[in-house]
C-alpha cells in the first residue's frame, strides 16, 4: 500500500486492485460503492453539524456575542446535542397532508444534496466519480432540491408552505440560469467540463487571477447567485422567518426537520466547494510563478486542506452576506436576476469569449 | 435606460453594501467587543446596583429584632394585594395591650414592585432586597413572610418615627 | 364621505385568507392580522386586537392616584417613564401644585432617554423584521448603557414606577449626569455606524421608498401621531406645541418629513434620536439643585371636574382624562393610547402591497401591543 497524502491516485488503485483480487468484479464494484457510501454519510454528517456550528459562532461574533460554549469545549458538542435532540422529538403528523409526499419531501432534498457531493475534487485522486461532464451533473443535481421543497410546501396544506415553495420554485428556477452561466465562462477558460481537468488547468495560477476581471464578475455573480439558490443569506425568501415563519418547512418536525437544516448547510457547503474548485483552484496549493521558495512552502501544505481552506474562505463570506443584508421582496429577487444579474453575465460571458480567442489571459 | 445610468446603479448598490460589510466585518474580527455575560459563572462578580429592586425584605439586626409594628399602611398601599398582615394583641409587661404582628406575609407573585409599600412605610422596616433569582418550581413558595421566625419587635420604635418626621 | 367608506372591508368567501398571528414573529407581540392575499399581493388587513387586553382603565377606578402610576408602566413599556408623567402632570394640573425645577428637569431627561432606548428598540426590531438580523444585537446593545442608568437611580430597568404625583421617589443616583454624558459620546459615535448598517443600504432602502405612502390628510384623521405621523408632514409633536416639564426651556427641532412612506418614517425615528441626544445635551449640565419632591397629603383627593394631559410618548401622543367626583378614586380614567391609533391605518397603507411590505410597514409604524389593548 502506498498511502500519499499529496496524491491519492495510488491509494484508491490499490484499494481498487486489493478488492478485484478478492472477489468477483461486480461484487468489488458493490463494495467500493458500499464504502464511498459509507464515507460521504460520516463526511455529510460532521460537515453539517460543525456548519452549523460555525455559522452560529460567526453570527455570535459579527453581533459581539458569545455564540455556543455550554456543550463541549467552546461548545463544539452543541449541535451534536442538537442533532439529539431533534432525533427524539415526536413527529408531528398533519391530519390532512398527503402523508406520502409530506414524508417524501425532505428525503428528495437530501439526496438531492447528497448526490452533488460524489462529483467534488477533494484532492489530487480523492473523488468518488470523475465525469467527463462534472459541471453540468452539478446543475443538474443541484436543481434536484428545489422539487423537494416544493413537495414539502404542497403537501403539508398549509398556507405559510405553499407560499414559501412558490417562492422557492421561482427563486432557484432564475437564479439557476446566473449560476449556470458563471460556471460556464470558466468552462470557455478551461475548456472543459471535467472538474480534474479544470483543477489541473489551474496549476500555474487560478482562474480568478489568471481570468482578471471578467473571471472576478463571474466570481461575484456565482457568490450571489449561488447564495440565491441555496435559499439562503439576502435571498432566504422561502422561509422568511418574520413573513412566513418558516415558510415550506413550518409544519416540519423532529429529524425531518433537521433533514432540511441539515440539506441547507450542505447545499452551501456545496456551492462553495463549487466556487473554490472553479474559480479558486480547487485543491491547487497558491502559486506565484518566480518565487520558487514560497511556491514549495505552499506545496507542504496537503491539498485536501487547501481544498477545505477555500471552501471556508466562501463560506464565511456567504454567513458574512447573510448576517449583514436585509431580506429582498420576491419581485426584487426576480428583478435583481433578469434585469441585473443575467444580462451582465451574458455580457461578460461574450467578453470571455473574446478574451480567450484573442489569448488576452494569462496562460 | 441610459448604459451609464444602469452601470452607475451597480456600482452604488455594490458600494452600499460594502458599507454594511464593513460594519459587520469590523465586528467579526474583534473578539473583545464581545458584550454577552456568562451568567451563572459570574455570580460572584456580579454588580447590582445599590437600588436595585429584586424582592421586598424587612430588615432584622443582630439580636433578630425589626422595627414593624404592624400598622398595615403597606398592606393598604399595595395596589395589588401582595401584602397581608396578621397581627397579635398582646399584654405587655406594662399591662397595656400592644399590637405585635404575628405574620408580615409577602407574595411575591403578585407583586408589581411599584415600591408604594416601602416609600409609605412609617418605622422604615421593609427595604428592597438585592436577590433576583426567584425561579421556584412551585408557585407557593413565592409567599414569604418576611419577619423571621422567632423575630420581636425592637423597642426604640417611636425614636426611629420621630427621627423620620423631623 | 366617499374617502371613508372606502375603508369598509367586504368579504367574500373564496377569499385567500391568512392569519399572521396572535403567534408570529412580526406582529412583535400577541396582535393578529386577518391577510387576504391574490398571490403574494396583500388584498385587504383586518386587525384583530384584545389579545392581552388587561383592563387597565377599569382598575383605574378602583386604585388611588399614586397606585394608578404603576399600571401606566404596562401600555406602552418602552416609553414607561412619558405613561407615568402623564397620569403625574394631570394630577398636579388638576391640585394646581407647582412641582420643583428639579423634578421638570429630571423628568425631561428621563423621558428622552426613555425615547432614546425606545427607538434604538424599535430600530432593531424593524431591521429584523427586514430580514437584517444582526441590527436586533447593535440595537439591545446600544440599549444596555440607558437601561443601566435607569437600574442605578429607580432600581429597575423598564418598568421604573418613578414617579408619583408631586414629583419622584426619590433623588437620582450621584451618578447620573456622568454616566448621561458618558452614553451621549458612546452614542454620538455609535450612531452612524446605524445609517452604514441599515439606512444606506440598498436592498433597504429598494424595501423602504415609497411603499405605504401615509398622506398628511390620513394621517390627521386617523390620529396618526408620533414619528409616524411626522414622517407625513403632519406636524404633531406635543413637546414643541404644547410644552410640558422642561421642554420650554430647551431648542429642539420637530423633525418633519413630507414623503410618508416607510423610509420617511424610518428616517424620522432615526433623527429623534440625535435630537434627543441634543437634548439632553441641553438638560444634564443645567440640572437646578433643589427637592425631589413637593409634600403631598397621603391619600389625594382631585377636585370633582374632569382633567386632561397629553405628552408625548416614543410612539405618539398620550392623552390621559380623569373623571373625579371628589373621591380618592377616579371615577373614570381614559387614556389615548398613540399605537390604538397608528394600528388601524395599516389596512389602508399595506393593501395592494406584498406581504413583505406589509412586515415592514408594520415596522415603522412600531406597534406595541400591550398599549393597543391596556
Amino acid at each position: 500500500m502506498d498511502f500519499n497524502i499529496y496524491d491519492f491516485t495510488s491509494f484508491t488503485t490499490w484499494v481498487h486492485n486489493a478488492l478485484t483480487s478478492s472477489m468477483s468484479p461486480g461484487w468489488a464494484m458493490f463494495v467500493e460503492l458500499a464504502i464511498v457510501g459509507v464515507v460521504f454519510i460520516a463526511f455529510y454528517a460532521v460537515i453539517g453539524l460543525y456548519l452549523v456550528y460555525a455559522e452560529r459562532k460567526v453570527c455570535a461574533l459579527i453581533q459581539n456575542r458569545k455564540g455556543p460554549n455550554r456543550v463541549g469545549p467552546f461548545g463544539l458538542l452543541q449541535t451534536i446535542a442538537d442533532l439529539f435532540k431533534l432525533l427524539m422529538k415526536e413527529l408531528i403528523y398533519i391530519k390532512n397532508a398527503d402523508k406520502f409526499l409530506f414524508n417524501l419531501a425532505p428525503f428528495i432534498v437530501i439526496i438531492a444534496s447528497f448526490m452533488a457531493i460524489a462529483a467534488l475534487p477533494f484532492a489530487k485522486g480523492l473523488h468518488a466519480i470523475d465525469l467527463n461532464i462534472g459541471i453540468f451533473y452539478l446543475f443538474a443535481v443541484s436543481s434536484l432540491g428545489v422539487i423537494g421543497i416544493l413537495l414539502a410546501g404542497w403537501s403539508s396544506n398549509s398556507k405559510y408552505s405553499l407560499i414559501g415553495a412558490i417562492r422557492s420554485g421561482a427563486q432557484v428556477v432564475s437564479y439557476e440560469l446566473s449560476v449556470g452561466l458563471a460556471l460556464l465562462s470558466i468552462v470557455i477558460f478551461s475548456g472543459s467540463m471535467q472538474l480534474s481537468t479544470i483543477v489541473e488547468s489551474q496549476a500555474n495560477g487560478w482562474w480568478i487571477i489568471k481570468g482578471h476581471i471578467p473571471a472576478i464578475i463571474s466570481f461575484l455573480i456565482f457568490l450571489v447567485a449561488s447564495t440565491a439558490e441555496t435559499n439562503r443569506g439576502p435571498f432566504d425568501l422561502a422561509e422568511a422567518e418574520s413573513e412566513l415563519t418558516a415558510g415550506f418547512h413550518t409544519e416540519y418536525s423532529g429529524i425531518k426537520f433537521a433533514f432540511f437544516f441539515l440539506a441547507e448547510y450542505m447545499n452551501m457547503f456545496i456551492v462553495a466547494a463549487i466556487a473554490a474548485t472553479v474559480f479558486l483552484g480547487g485543491w491547487m496549493p497558491f502559486h506565484i510563478p518566480g518565487l520558487d521558495g514560497m511556491n514549495h512552502v505552499m506545496d507542504y501544505i496537503p491539498p485536501f486542506v487547501w481544498f477545505m481552506g477555500k471552501t471556508a474562505f466562501i463560506i464565511f463570506i456567504m454567513m458574512w452576506f447573510k448576517w449583514t443584508f436585509p431580506r429582498l421582496r420576491i419581485d426584487q429577487l426576480l428583478k435583481l436576476e433578469w434585469k441585473y444579474l443575467l444580462p451582465l453575465n451574458l455580457m461578460n460571458i461574450v467578453l470571455i469569449a473574446f478574451i480567450v480567442l484573442m489569448g488576452w489571459y494569462i496562460k | 435606460m441610459n448604459i451609464f445610468k444602469y452601470f452607475g446603479e451597480v456600482f452604488g448598490a455594490i458600494r452600499s453594501l460594502w458599507a454594511g460589510m464593513r460594519v459587520t466585518g469590523y465586528y467579526s474580527i474583534r473578539p473583545g467587543k464581545v458584550v454577552t455575560q456568562k451568567y451563572p459563572e459570574n455570580r460572584k462578580k456580579l454588580i447590582i446596583a445599590e437600588r436595585f429592586k429584586g424582592e421586598v425584605i424587612m430588615t432584622h439586626d443582630a439580636n433578630n429584632q425589626h422595627s414593624c409594628n404592624g400598622c398595615g399602611i403597606c398592606e393598604m398601599n399595595c395596589p395589588n394585594g401582595s401584602i397581608e398582615i396578621i397581627s397579635n394583641k398582646i399584654t405587655n409587661a406594662e399591662g397595656k395591650s400592644e399590637r405585635v404582628i404575628d405574620k408580615h406575609i409577602y407574595h411575591l407573585s403578585m407583586c408589581t414592585f411599584c415600591s408604594l409599600c416601602i416609600k409609605t412605610c412609617p418605622s422604615n422596616s421593609i427595604t428592597w432586597g438585592h436577590d433576583f433569582e426567584h425561579a421556584v418550581f412551585d408557585r407557593n413558595k413565592l409567599t414569604k413572610v418576611l419577619n423571621q421566625p422567632g423575630s420581636s419587635i425592637r423597642k426604640e420604635i417611636k425614636e426611629v418615627k420621630e427621627t423620620k418626621e423631623a | 364621505m366617499e374617502e371613508i367608506f372606502q375603508d369598509i372591508i367586504i368579504k367574500k368567501s373564496d377569499d385567500y385568507i391568512i392569519n399572521m398571528g396572535p403567534q408570529h414573529p412580526s406582529t412583535h407581540g400577541v396582535l393578529r392580522f386577518e391577510l387576504c392575499l391574490l398571490g403574494e399581493t396583500v388584498k385587504y388587513i383586518i386587525p384583530h386586537c384584545g389579545y392581552i387586553h388587561r383592563g387597565i382603565e377599569k382598575m383605574c377606578e378602583k386604585n388611588t392616584y399614586q397606585q394608578i402610576i404603576h399600571l401606566t408602566d404596562r401600555f406602552d413599556y418602552l416609553s414607561a417613564h412619558m405613561n407615568n408623567e402623564a397620569v403625574c402632570l394631570a394630577v398636579e394640573n388638576a391640585l394646581e401644585v407647582e412641582v420643583p425645577e428639579r423634578v421638570k428637569y429630571i423628568r425631561t431627561i428621563l423621558a428622552e432617554l426613555n425615547r432614546i432606548a425606545s427607538h434604538q428598540l424599535w430600530w432593531c426590531a424593524f431591521g429584523m423584521d427586514l430580514g437584517a438580523l444582526t441590527t436586533f444585537f447593535y440595537g439591545l446593545r446600544d440599549r444596555e448603557p440607558i437601561l443601566d442608568i435607569f437600574e442605578e437611580s429607580f432600581g429597575s430597568r423598564l418598568l421604573h414606577s418613578f414617579n408619583c404625583p408631586g414629583g419622584l421617589m426619590h433623588d437620582v443616583h450621584p451618578n447620573f449626569q456622568k454616566k448621561i454624558k458618558d452614553f451621549i459620546k458612546y452614542f454620538r459615535k455609535i450612531l452612524p455606524e446605524y445609517d452604514q448598517l441599515l439606512t444606506g443600504n440598498i436592498i433597504f432602502q429598494q424595501r423602504s421608498i415609497g411603499m405605504g405612502i401615509l398622506s398628511k390628510e390620513d394621517a390627521i384623521s386617523y390620529g396618526v401621531t408620533g414619528p409616524s405621523g411626522r414622517g407625513s408632514g403632519f406636524k404633531c409633536d406635543v413637546r414643541k406645541h404644547h410644552p410640558y416639564s422642561a421642554y420650554s426651556k430647551v431648542d429642539f427641532k420637530e423633525i418633519l418629513y413630507t414623503e410618508g412612506d416607510t423610509f420617511a418614517r424610518y428616517k424620522a425615528r432615526i433623527d429623534e434620536m440625535w435630537e434627543s441626544l441634543n437634548i439632553l445635551e441641553q438638560l444634564v449640565d443645567n440640572m437646578p439643585a433643589g427637592d425631589y419632591t413637593v409634600k403631598m397629603k397621603p391619600i389625594i383627593k382631585l377636585p370633582a371636574g374632569d382633567y386632561f394631559q397629553r405628552v408625548e410618548t416614543a410612539r405618539g401622543e398620550l392623552g390621559c382624562y380623569i373623571v373625579s367626583d371628589g373621591n380618592k378614586n377616579p371615577l373614570r380614567v381614559k387614556f389615548r393610547t398613540p399605537n390604538f391609533s397608528n394600528l388601524f391605518i395599516i389596512n389602508k397603507l399595506a393593501s395592494g402591497n406584498k406581504i413583505a411590505d406589509l412586515v415592514a410597514i408594520s415596522g415603522s409604524l412600531d406597534l406595541v401591543i400591550p398599549d393597543i389593548d391596556r
